[in-house]
């Protein structure tokens, strides 16, 4: 029994050294949350004019509530449009789709929309689809919503659809469209 | 064949005694007398005498308990009717530590269940809310299977008081998935104290105190040990315990012990539950010094748990929430791993204690505590790029104490406990998350007196009461968005707090409250007839609002909720009536406990709306206070069905209203029973075989926060019932255990546990997790322990 006993000391002992010992980072200065998303543009040029689209939030998830600024699109036209992430807070903006595009294996934007318009995406990962940049085709007058969820760690490839590529939302926007 | 052996021989002996007090020989009333061998009880007369009659010839292993004594074994080799006289050390007690001492007393008038080693012993694989689950009137509140919040009557966090060695543990219990962070293998015995809340720890235990106590240990010369290996089927992982005591005749003791632990991926009935693998680490080191006149005991203990959360509850927003609902399998489902990764929380825990006593003639015993514990909590959450290793929560919590207690013990029938508290805490935000803090910075003084008086009244019955009164001043730093600031109405009521600094858009505040609160407790104990009892407990405790109650605000990623505190929340006040009709007999015993809670200020947090982000929409969470009433009863049943077999039951009944708004309480244990019946054999090797049956019935009370939000995919309204319970579920388990000898000295224990036996699947209302995934599949347990 000497033996087990002496074992049962070095298991306690080495458990003791092994774990002891972590960081403390010491540092008061004012936290910020440097995820922060304030405002999605989608900008739509058809060659020789564009449209943006804008939804912002500069006090993030409490305070004021967004401002969502829309645009109005010309039926039977092909736009190129690309999303571009910002946090505003910061100065200059931080441009967050950079990242995006970097980690874009773990990304993928989606769009649905009521407004009679087709979404194409035309980047892709290496093999997926990302969706920053897009081709969007509007079809006659009408009027819906246009709406752009990117997913971060959606399953990819995957049927298109938001729900199908599960993951979690880190963008969700929805913008009024009148095509005319 | 043991059986023919007993009816051949003459069984007409007896065996009779007398208990009295090691110190002055007085008698000692009502002490059990137990023959461990035979399972036979009885207990001492108002003579100190007891006796048993038509003993068989042979070894008879006793065991003398009182409830202020230290408890005595000794063996008699019964050959004629034979007399003994047995004296217990009856100040003992007091020479354990003061906790265990300042509770001899409390015991006999609180309403209180008990988790011996043994048991405890079978949750080394598991946690301390896991262990207190299985006492009636204890259930628990859970984030997954790991993460664990013990509740007492419907009531947790701030408002369970834990008490390890006697240091009161501030380990951020504020959160809902902020689980305890104690090593149950390092405890010798947990108390549950549903009545009486004992004014020494505090004057806000407003649910009951949670009491983890050490052994005393013998003043002797030893070298002794056990070490725990157990092994589950289920998260194919386990752990490995050891302890190790050295006694002198000194006086002097030390003890080492550690525990660590490893599983990975759970397993529910059809599926893994990705990501929810967990390892701990704890060690504990205590050394000290006992004698009658003076004694000390320091303490030093830590844990380090790393446990990893279920990856399909990671979710964006609402409509990941409704998904999640609607899907009723986790999103994510992969092979099994022991990789623990993002959410994951990972926490340290010191603590350091040192006590001191002496006692003093005619007077009493005058003791000294101080304490420190340090807690650091972080938690990782799925992010992108540079933040991905970076922790979303880093709070590092330290709390001082001193406390400073003089028994006055020189009355016959009276004894006095008074003393102070000083105590300092400091919360530190960690600012290098890259995320808002939910908890701002903070420091904390608090000084609190009370004075708790014992009195025997007769041989039978006792009385307590006591008082408190504590003053706690907070001051927190904290930026608000000054939008927020002033849509709270914070800029008119609390122009005082505002600092003029302003950074972007948020504004440094600097909130300062002051809380007073008072508490009292008084409680009774009589017994009569053989072995019934009868206890009342009354008490008033006042609790200040904790530091998410008060600050929160913001998105809370893992519960996809924006959780919203208020600086207005002022202090609840709980007015708390408990009896308890117990009767203590082996044959057939019961407790029958019914409670009724008031309390006035109840602070708690439900969904009040939606709130449209970037994110897309996410329900707001808002702290408020109610006027809430909570009441039930608690049944215990332990009968003996035949020379081997028994039988226990226990039955939790449960309301709590909402009396402000006529609506049940959120988050409400429901109905629940258990039945088991155990086969054991003392002569064979200690067998113990047993079958166990838990149901917990559905929750039919429960407030509708039920809401409709926009698909912006579909944009057509939903339907989100995260209200709604889930069914009624009854889970089967087995276990059996049997001791053997195979060394020289010290024992070796095997046994073999099935949890969820039939692999039921099933979703408990209290686990936050209900939502994404089903609750544990059946687990093989396997667990070896060897005392040496």
């Amino acid at each position: 029994m000497k033996t087990i006993k002496l074992l049962a000391v070095l298991f306690i002992s080495t458990l003791v050294l092994t774990s002891c010992g972590d960081d403390h980072d010491d540092d008061h200065d004012h936290g910020s949350d440097e995820e922060l998303i304030t405002t999605v543009l989608y900008t739509l040029t058809d060659g020789t004019n564009s449209v943006v689209l804008e939804w912002e939030d500069l006090d993030g998830d409490t305070g004021n509530a967004p401002t969502i600024t829309s645009g109005t699109l010309t039926a039977n036209t092909s736009y190129t449009g690309t999303i571009q992430l910002l946090n505003r807070t910061e100065s200059p903006a931080e441009d967050i789709t950079l990242e995006v595009r970097a980690e874009g294996d773990e990304h993928e934007f989606f769009y649905t929309n009521t407004a009679g318009l087709t979404v194409t995406k035309t980047d892709t990962d290496g093999t997926n689809p990302i969706g920053i940049e897009t081709t969007l085709v509007t079809g006659a007058a009408s009027s819906g919503s246009l709406t752009i969820i990117l997913k971060h760690e959606p399953t990819k490839p995957n049927d298109g659809t938001s729900v199908g590529a599960g993951g979690s939302t880190d963008v969700e926007v929805t913008f009024p469209i009148t095509v005319q | 064949m043991v059986i023919y052996q007993a009816n051949a021989q003459d069984c007409n002996y007896s065996f009779s005694g007398k208990i009295t007090d090691f110190h002055d020989n007085s008698l000692i009333v009502g002490a059990s007398i137990q023959i461990i061998n035979l399972n036979k009880f009885t207990t001492s007369n108002l003579e100190g005498e007891f006796v048993f009659n038509n003993l068989c010839e042979g070894k008879l292993t006793l065991e003398i308990k009182h409830v202020a004594c230290e408890t005595k074994r000794l063996v008699i080799n019964l050959t004629k009717n034979t007399f003994k006289e047995i004296s217990l050390e009856h100040h003992l007690e007091e020479l354990k530590e003061v906790v265990v001492k300042t509770n001899t007393k409390t015991e006999v008038t609180s309403i209180e269940k008990s988790l011996k080693k043994e048991v405890i012993s079978n949750f080394t694989d598991k946690s301390l809310g896991d262990a207190l689950n299985t006492l009636s009137g204890v259930s628990s509140l859970n984030t997954g299977n790991s993460i664990v919040k013990p509740m007492i009557h419907g009531l947790h966090s701030s408002r369970l008081l834990i008490i390890n060695n006697s240091v009161r543990m501030f380990d951020q219990e504020w959160g809902d998935e902020h689980a305890p962070n104690i090593d149950i293998s390092s405890s010798d015995r947990i108390d549950v104290i549903k009545g009486a809340n004992s004014l020494r720890y505090g004057s806000d235990a407003v649910g009951g105190l949670i009491l983890i106590r050490p052994k005393k240990y013998a003043i002797k010369d030893s070298l002794f040990g056990s070490t725990t290996t157990s092994i589950n089927s289920n998260g194919f992982g386990g752990n490995v315990t050891s302890e190790i005591i050295k006694t002198f005749n000194s006086g002097y003791y030390t003890k080492l012990q550690a525990n660590y632990k490893r599983f990975g991926d759970f397993k529910a009935p059809d599926y893994y539950l990705t990501n929810t693998g967990l390892e701990n680490i704890n060690a504990s080191f205590r050394t000290g010094f006992n004698s009658y006149e003076k004694g000390f005991d320091a303490y030093y203990s830590f844990v380090n748990n790393k446990i990893g959360i279920l990856r399909s509850s990671h979710i964006g927003n609402v409509n990941d929430l409704v998904e999640a609902i609607n899907n009723r399998e986790p999103r994510i489902v992969e092979d099994f791993s022991y990789d623990i990764n993002f959410p994951r929380q990972n926490i340290f825990h010191h603590l350091a204690k040192v006590e001191a006593f002496k006692r003093f003639k005619n007077l009493g015993k005058l003791s000294l505590q101080l304490d420190a514990q340090l807690n650091r909590r972080k938690e990782f959450d799925l992010r992108r790029g540079d933040l991905r290793d970076r922790p979303v929560i880093d709070l590092q919590l330290f709390t001082a104490s001193i406390q400073p207690n003089l028994e006055i013990n020189k009355f016959d029938n009276l004894k006095i406990n008074t003393g102070f508290l000083v105590r300092y805490q400091n919360n530190d935000a960690i600012v290098n998350t890259g995320a808002n803090t939910l908890i701002p910075d903070y420091n904390k003084y608090e000084v609190g007196t009370y004075a708790i008086l014992d009195v025997d009244i007769n041989e039978t019955s006792e009385f307590s009461a006591g008082i408190r009164y504590d003053y706690s001043r907070i001051k927190a730093r904290k930026w608000y968005v000054e939008s927020d600031w002033t849509a709270l109405n914070y800029d008119v009521l609390f122009p005082e707090f505002d600092t003029g600094i302003v950074d972007g858009l948020e504004l440094l505040t600097r909130p300062e409250f002051t809380f007073n609160n008072f508490s009292t407790n008084l409680g009774y104990s009589k017994r009569f007839g053989k072995d019934y009892s009868f206890l009342f407990n009354y008490g008033l405790a006042q609790r200040m609002p904790n530091p998410s109650e008060l600050f929160s605000g913001g998105l809370h990623h893992s519960a996809a909720r924006i959780e919203i505190g208020f600086l207005t929340i002022n202090k609840e006040t709980a007015n708390k009536f408990i009896l308890s009709l117990e009767k203590n007999n082996e044959n057939f015993g019961f407790s029958i406990s019914p409670y009724y809670k008031q309390i006035d200020g109840f602070i708690q947090l439900i969904p009040t709306g939606i709130r449209t982000t970037i994110r897309g929409a996410f329900p707001v969470w808002e702290y408020n206070q109610v006027d809430a009433r909570i009441f039930g009863v608690d049944i215990d049943i332990n009968k003996k069905l035949a020379s081997h077999f028994d039988y226990k039951g226990s039955l939790s009944l449960l309301q709590g209203d909402d009396l402000t708004n006529d609506n049940p309480l959120i988050h409400m244990p429901s109905a629940n029973f258990s039945n088991s019946i155990m086969y054991s054999n003392n002569d064979f090797h200690q067998l113990k075989i047993g079958v166990n049956q838990k149901t917990v019935l559905q929750q039919n009370r429960f407030p509708d926060y039920n809401f409709t939000t926009l698909d912006p995919v579909t944009q057509q309204q939903v339907f989100v019932d995260i209200s709604s319970t889930p069914p009624s579920y009854t889970l089967f388990g087995f276990s059996s255990s049997a001791v053997f000898y195979p060394f020289k000295k010290g024992s070796m224990e095997v046994g073999f546990n099935v949890d969820n036996l039939f692999n039921v699947s099933y979703r408990e209302n209290l686990n936050r997790l209900r939502y994404f995934a089903d609750d544990l599949g059946r687990n093989l347990n396997l667990k070896i322990k060897i005392n040496y």
